[in-house]
């Protein structure tokens, strides 16, 4: 007994989940079964810890929203618009190359087996300050992986963001988003349906490869990470390039009744899942499954992360079809069991039964409802006086230093690497406020973000989580977007400690009442908790990956200004306030305070006036206020299109110290420039709205300069401005230290 | 006239390179599978980029051995068009049909952006719509474009006239300052001696449209129609 319950512990499950196993099973579990239920009961796919409040997230929207067994999305006209996003932090922190590519590959194999074919990526980074020399050896690698796997398999990276923070030192996070388009009438489920159809393995051989990478990496707070390289899995984005099109070729013969990608705990979870998704059971031979190592043992291969597989329902005696198929582009595809109609996962090794489980068991684990506490040091934190930091002499530089924050800077070091115009589609490239897809033999176009400022999560988890959200809908809207759904990868630290619970607990809260007040859905979704280096947890991170519908292409716009004569505009209004900005940060070294107040009518007022605007043809540009202020969001419209760099005039009054008017990160401001006859036009939008509309300069030919009350305080060369953003994150990964 | 878009396990711009000719040149066009030999339909053929089985061992040195290579062979030796992108062009200089090799950025990333070339040769059949040294704006997306050749042969591409594009500012200064991938010479694409073979590395069907930036890749595929028509 003692050595099974070291077994059981060592596999993640507790004494009283052990106990339950008992009493499903009515007897001791096999090795197997018991390599089951760990990896199917484990934080990451059976969601113990946030079952009960991620249920609580809205599912309604504008358009109709489809879910889906592994991913989510929306059905505009006759299409469907897949997308989800997905954390490989863990694997990412011991093998960057490796975990981030896989991280890439799985999420795109959870798009495809919607049967949509995966027309956009997005990631989501973030590591500890880059003057650590493993930091940079992190981010390095994982860009590294990103661009190994993403290019070659064909489809584009598009967007995302990147952020430094102390809290991640030990524990980077790496989430990758896709997105995928088809008709709706030719969207696949993961369902075994049927008794007497087949069950077909497609895809790679499995090997011993990433054995436990769901229940060891992801389901336990980390520790040394060295050792569990072995855990990590290996990307072949090759083959999963031909598992694309072979998989949608497949689709096309509409003899495919399910389909479920092997991810996370392997064929456990996709023989599990599909039979309780279809209410079915499933008879499964291991002696079928296609091996590239000998000697494995049956919960091995049960357990084993080999990437690049799926399982296939396929109708009786459209076997062959299938197979052949996959095999013209040289991938396995071969019956390995058949659906029954019992219920019960029976899985047989050289003739004798390994396995014999209740689908359900399998798939309704155990939901705990967690305690949580608000720890003491945020209320500190929320309550310093920031009245009493010094303002800087020179503000010129505080831009600068700013513009160099890798936070801030331009991540052109990164997406230069990452294929972004693949398929052809994509609009609206890296840089903007987010990447724009068009829809081909459609008018319409996809745009797309991520976005979460973890800073203010820490400080202020409800506010923190709603801002994600508005400001993930305000880049969407300055694309020229209607917002439209949400994904949301929701990484954490230890639930099981209650000061992080609270922070998971009014993160979720927070998004909830953001996209109820929104009306965007969330559709899909993913949960990462454990992570913590040994020093700390992560700041709470729920991450949002939002897509919005462009109408018409005419719509489209982006954040640099255009013309060297139009007019500027600030929508929305100024706030005295500094709490948790990147300027306390970068200049003065400090996180406190509280995040920034929001608003939520004033916010979809401002995006209304804005989105109209936009759609009258009358905006230039449109850019929105975020990390860095004002000053630094005209900052990057005079220059993010290094081509054609405009400066820009502006005169404000005002009350408000200098450097938080400048960098405070008051929300709900978006800056437009247009020509001087759609001003009227435009006030009178703002004004229809009710959203604060102020002009507050013109652009002109290559200086930023910045007047407050009429005098002077920011007045910069925009090759200056340029320079800074655009080499600074470049030259901090090629130092030495 | 008929276009053939060769397909190997791993091309993954066929599909946009289909595309161009179907939807925005308005041609007839056709995928072929790397296992298929017969080529007598067609009038061009296109090899797409992409990593053609994974370009884990050198870039198209295994797809010049897919069945199709032998037929696109000959179907060159016939003076038909063929024009090979990205990877095409790696598998056209694998298969020996252009001289040359090629080698890792320079920088040694893979790096995707748009860059201008300067239109070096405005006698073949590909460029004949553009003036001499038009300047053409227009992406790459490669991790192998860094073009290699010896002595004697880059001094037979000169006498020749092979060489089609070289990478420049964008106002066409070609210097080592514009020059993305360290490429020989700022050599961006070549011609066999006889001229009905091209390949290059940056994307023309990337830049065929004005709503992707530049429509500047176009009128190579414009150009490949007029000379199928007046041939």
């Amino acid at each position: 007994m003692k050595n099974m319950q070291d077994t059981y512990r060592a596999l993640g499950l507790s004494d009283q989940e052990y106990k339950s196993i008992l009493g499903i099973l009515n007897r001791e579990p096999t090795p197997t079964e018991l390599a089951m239920f760990s990896v199917e009961w484990s934080e990451h796919c059976g969601y113990p810890r946030s079952r009960n409040l991620i249920k609580i997230l809205p599912r309604k929207g504008k358009y109709s929203i489809l879910v889906g067994e592994d991913s989510g999305g929306i059905i505009v006209d006759d299409l469907a618009i897949v997308f989800k996003m997905e954390s490989h932090n863990h694997p990412s922190q011991v093998e960057p190359k490796q975990g981030a590519a896989t991280g890439v590959g799985g999420i795109i194999r959870d798009i495809f087996t919607a049967g949509a074919r995966p027309i956009a990526s997005l990631n989501s980074l973030r590591f500890g300050p880059l003057s650590e020399a493993y930091n940079k050896y992190l981010l390095k690698g994982v860009v590294d992986g990103i661009q190994f796997y993403g290019n070659c398999v064909g489809v584009p990276t598009v967007g995302g963001e990147i952020y430094f923070d102390e809290s991640y030192n030990g524990n980077c996070l790496v989430n990758a988003m896709c997105i995928g388009v088809c008709k709706k009438n030719k969207l696949a489920r993961a369902r075994a349906q049927g008794a007497g159809n087949a069950i077909m393995y497609v895809g790679s051989s499995t090997g011993k490869d990433g054995i436990g990478g769901c229940s060891v990496l992801a389901s336990t707070v980390f520790k040394e990470g060295e050792e569990k390289r072995p855990t990590v899995q290996i990307g072949d984005p090759f083959t999963e390039k031909c598992l694309i099109e072979a998989t949608l070729e497949a689709l096309e013969t509409g003899h495919i009744l399910g389909i479920k990608d092997m991810g996370a705990a392997g064929l456990t979870c996709s023989i599990s899942e599909m039979a309780s998704a279809g209410n079915t059971g499933m008879d499964v031979e291991l002696d079928l499954v296609p091996r590239r190592e000998a000697d494995m043992e049956p919960w091995e291969v049960m357990m084993s992360e080999s990437q690049e597989r799926m399982l296939v329902c396929v109708k009786k005696g459209k076997e062959k079809e299938i197979g052949d198929i996959f095999e013209k582009w040289d991938l396995n595809g071969v019956v390995v069991g058949h659906v029954t109609d019992d219920g019960i996962v029976r899985i047989k090794d050289k003739g004798s039964v390994v396995a014999e489980i209740k689908a359900h068991a399998l798939t309704s684990g155990p939901a705990y409802d967690m305690p949580y506490k608000k720890p003491e040091t945020i209320e500190k934190l929320n309550l310093q006086d920031l009245s009493r930091i010094k303002e800087p002499k020179n503000l010129n530089k505080s831009l600068l230093m700013l513009l160099a924050s890798p936070s801030i800077a331009s991540k052109n070091w990164v997406y230069e690497q990452y294929d972004h115009m693949v398929q052809t589609n994509t609009v609206v490239l890296p840089g903007s406020d987010a990447a724009v897809i068009r829809i081909k033999e459609t008018k319409k176009a996809i745009a797309a973000t991520t976005d979460c400022n973890s800073r203010y999560c820490y400080l202020n988890p409800h506010r923190g989580a709603q801002i994600a959200v508005a400001e993930a809908a305000r880049n969407l809207v300055s694309s020229g977007a209607e917002p439209a759904a949400v994904t949301d990868c929701l990484n954490f630290g230890n639930p099981e400690k209650p000061d992080r619970f609270w922070h998971f607990k009014n993160c979720i809260e927070g998004i909830k009442s953001a996209c109820e007040f929104f009306n965007i859905p969330v559709v899909s979704g993913n949960v990462s908790f454990y992570n913590e280096s040994p020093k700390s947890a992560i700041n709470p991170t729920p991450t949002i990956g939002m897509i919005g519908i462009v109408e018409d292409p005419k719509h489209i716009c982006t954040q640099n200004f255009k013309n060297k004569s139009d007019v500027v505009i600030l929508l929305g209004e100024h706030s005295d306030e500094l709490g948790a900005s990147e300027y306390l940060k970068e200049i003065h070294g400090i996180i406190a305070g509280d995040a920034p107040k929001l608003d939520m009518g004033l916010e979809k007022i401002v995006q209304g006036a804005a989105l109209e605007a936009i759609k009258n043809g009358l905006v230039n540009s449109a850019h929105d206020c975020s990390e860095g202020g004002l000053a630094v969001a005209l900052a990057e419209s005079c220059i993010s299109d290094k081509e054609k760099m405009t400066g820009a005039d502006i005169e404000i009054s005002s009350d408000i110290r200098k450097d938080a008017l400048l960098f405070g990160e008051a929300q709900s401001r978006i800056i437009l420039s247009c020509g001087k006859k759609a001003v009227e036009k435009i006030r009178k939008i703002a004004q229809k709205h009710n959203a604060p509309f102020a002009v507050i300069g013109k652009t002109n030919k290559g200086y930023l300069k910045i007047a407050v009350n009429k005098k002077e305080i920011i007045n910069l060369p925009v090759e200056d401005l340029a320079e800074k953003w655009f080499l600074s994150l470049r030259s901090k990964i090629d130092s030495d230290n | 006239m008929k276009f053939g878009v060769v397909v190997f396990p791993g091309s993954n711009c066929d599909q946009d390179c289909f595309y161009v000719i179907k939807d925005v040149l308005k041609k007839p066009v056709e995928y072929i599978w790397h296992k298929e030999t017969d080529l007598k339909d067609f009038d061009c053929m296109i090899l797409p980029g992409g990593f053609s089985y994974g370009d884990y061992l050198r870039t198209g040195a295994v797809a010049r051995f897919s069945p199709i290579m032998k037929s696109i062979i000959d179907f060159a030796d016939k003076g038909k068009t063929v024009i090979g992108i990205c990877n095409g062009f790696q598998i056209l200089l694998e298969a020996g049909l252009l001289p040359g090799a090629m080698l890792r950025n320079k920088g040694l990333h893979f790096i995707c952006k748009h860059v201008y070339i300067k239109v070096q040769n405005t006698g073949t059949r590909f460029t004949s719509l553009y003036k001499k040294n038009k300047i053409l704006k227009i992406p790459i997306a490669h991790n192998e474009g860094n073009y290699y050749i010896d002595k004697a042969g880059l001094s037979g591409l000169n006498k020749n006239n092979q060489i089609v594009f070289r990478y420049c500012s964008c106002d066409g200064i070609v210097s080592n300052e514009f020059n993305p991938n360290g490429a020989l010479d700022n050599i961006a694409g070549i011609v066999n001696e006889k001229g009905n073979v091209l390949g290059m590395m940056p994307h023309p069907e990337r830049s065929a449209e004005k709503q992707l930036l530049s429509d500047d890749g176009f009128f190579i595929f414009k150009a490949i129609e007029r000379w199928l028509k007046t041939k």
